[in-house]
């Protein structure tokens, strides 16, 4: 019973007990059967973006080869599928994230379009000279630099919530950021240096109380738990097409329809337009009035494709698979003395950030990768939080449910050569 | 990869030579290298035309390390026009590892903060910002 043979089908054993069949899962993704430097990929690079199922490949490949068109203006027949396909999308993300109605989900680039939508749109509007916008302290640069130029225009002020030596926020301190003067809350939901999974929706409760909307950004969420916007109350909620195993170039703005019916428009052109002379232009109605132009038909299309898939393998059992990953990683690398895990929050997703002792982040990303082991090295985004940790960079592991604790083994051997060669 | 990281490589970064910062020194010049938050702070001190001293500090991998302190060897008490004409090639040939696009970046940040120090220049000739 203690032989690691044994261990190993123990471990198998309780995989499926969760219902997830990880190798039936590894299939459905054609790039985890290349090869990186001669070894097997170990794709551990999942928050800067996920790989994608075979049926998202094909379903864009389909659109592309079969009803390519563009949308919303062709009498024709390819043009009604492509229309068909691209509502059919919004649809499917409406369902997804609980959305209460489809014309609540717009499509945007990405979740840093979405932010700056946001920013462009509503700050605009609604902040003025001494009004204060609250952000916290793991924000992704996407989650603070559109707010920091809102405030250079209008002379808001920027407030940022402190966190523990954890990475969890001070729910106490922001509670006190709170105040007559506040505009906006703009948090993320799952910060994608530490893992950790945030109180948005205590955060929202309290905001909500004070009569100030809350912006949230799922960006690193989305792929790992089960979001309902509805649930939450959020007013706002933006994520990535690309690391929800869809395709890069598409992303989600979810907003309440009696905000973005207010809202001005973002960018002009057509598609957002009821009717254009040069005396007056009427706007279209939501989601339109925010989808200026040809859209990314093909990348929606395929986001579409992306969620049926999701929900094909259930994001519950893709979180109980996940955290039995970041329980068996923690445990093997917290066992290397020269390592220091940053970020250690009680709820986190399957994503581990570190620094080694004597070795810099982007020489151990370097190592690893000469083992087809692919991590992230840097600051990720977010330099403020480094500067709060005190580290240039980190290296970090971010897996998802197709990784296996076979993977982590290869990464954790990796870091021991890393260690070698620098000590 | 025994190849990347050489006992040459690893050495200049366990054992940087010229470390540390100048009294009073003619040229001092910090930059970082924004993708990855290495940065490299250079302090000259000149005599008539040649580098009496030189120093570095600051913190990054392997290869911004070790590439810093090597340029400061191969530059220490040399005639300022050679300090000036020193290339990148030769910068990437005393390194002598093979560097990829993205590890270039740390392989010349050193060399870059020594030009745009001596030059006075906002930056590098050639590169977009
Ligand atoms: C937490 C978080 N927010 C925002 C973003 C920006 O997403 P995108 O680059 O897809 O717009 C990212 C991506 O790295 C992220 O991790």
């Amino acid at each position: 019973m203690t032989t690691p043979g044994s261990t190993t089908t123990a471990k198998v054993r309780k995989d499926l007990a969760a219902g997830f069949d990880v190798a039936k899962a590894r299939q459905d993704f054609p790039i985890l059967r290349e090869k990186v430097q001669g070894k097997p990929l170990v794709y551990f690079d999942n928050a800067a973006t996920s790989q994608k199922p075979q049926v998202v490949i094909d379903t864009v490949h389909e659109f592309l080869a079969t009803y390519n068109s563009n949308i919303h203006r062709g009498v024709h027949q390819l043009s009604e599928r492509g229309t068909e396909a691209y509502e059919q999308s919004r649809k499917k993300v409406q369902r997804f994230i609980n959305a209460a109605e489809s014309r609540e989900v717009i499509f945007v680039r990405g979740t840093t379009e979405a932010i700056n939508l946001v920013a462009n749109s509503y700050g605009r509007q609604h902040i003025r000279a001494g009004d204060e916008i609250v952000i916290s302290a793991m924000e992704h640069h996407s989650n603070i630099v559109p707010w920091q130029i809102l405030c250079e225009q209008t002379g808001a002020v920027l407030r940022v919530m402190p966190i523990s030596d954890a990475g969890e926020m001070l729910i106490d301190k922001y509670e006190k950021l709170l105040t007559s003067r506040t505009r906006l809350v703009a948090v993320v939901h799952v910060s994608n240096a530490l893992g950790t999974i945030n109180p948005v929706h205590e955060i929202i409760r309290l905001a909500r109380r004070q009569g100030v909307p809350v912006l949230v950004d799922g960006a690193q969420a989305v792929p790992h738990l089960k979001v309902d916007v509805h649930e939450l109350d959020c007013d706002f909620y933006a994520f990535s097409g690309h690391k929800v195993f869809g395709p890069t170039g598409i992303g989600v703005l979810y907003g309440k329809a009696e905000l973005l019916e207010a809202m001005p428009p973002y960018q002009g052109g057509g598609d957002m337009i009821k009717s254009v002379s040069f005396e007056k232009t009427v706007y279209n109605d939501l989601p339109y009035k925010f989808e200026a132009g040809t859209p990314h038909i093909a990348g929606v299309i395929g986001l579409g494709a992306a969620i049926d898939y999701v929900n094909g393998v259930g994001l519950d059992r893709i979180a109980t698979y996940e955290h039995g990953l970041l329980e068996y990683a923690t445990e093997a690398l917290s066992a290397i003395p020269s390592i220091r895990i940053i970020g250690t929050a009680e709820e986190k997703v399957s994503l581990i950030s570190f620094v080694l002792d004597g070795v810099h982040a982007h020489d151990v990303g370097t190592i690893l990768d000469h083992d087809g082991v692919a991590i992230r090295a840097g600051h990720h985004c977010t330099m403020p939080l480094m500067q709060r940790f005190g580290v240039p960079a980190t290296a970090r592991a971010s897996l998802a449910f197709y990784n296996t604790k076979e993977e982590i083994d290869v990464l954790v051997r990796a870091i021991h050569k890393a260690i070698e060669m620098f000590g | 990869m025994d190849d990347f990281y050489r006992e040459f490589i690893l050495d200049h970064y366990k054992r940087p030579r010229n470390f540390g910062t100048l009294e009073n020194p003619d040229v001092t010049h910090e930059e970082d290298n924004p993708l990855c938050g290495d940065r490299i702070r250079i302090d000259l001190c000149l005599n008539e035309d040649r580098v009496a001293d030189v120093r570095f500090t600051g913190e990054g991998c392997a290869i911004s390390t070790a590439a810093a302190s090597i340029l400061t060897e191969k530059i220490k008490g040399a005639p300022l026009e050679r300090v000036k004409a020193f290339s990148m090639e030769e910068m990437l040939e005393a390194l002598g590892v093979p560097l990829s696009p993205i590890r270039l970046k740390c392989g010349l940040l050193a060399l870059k903060v020594l030009k745009t120090g001596l030059y006075g220049l906002k930056h590098w000739p050639g590169e977009e910002e």
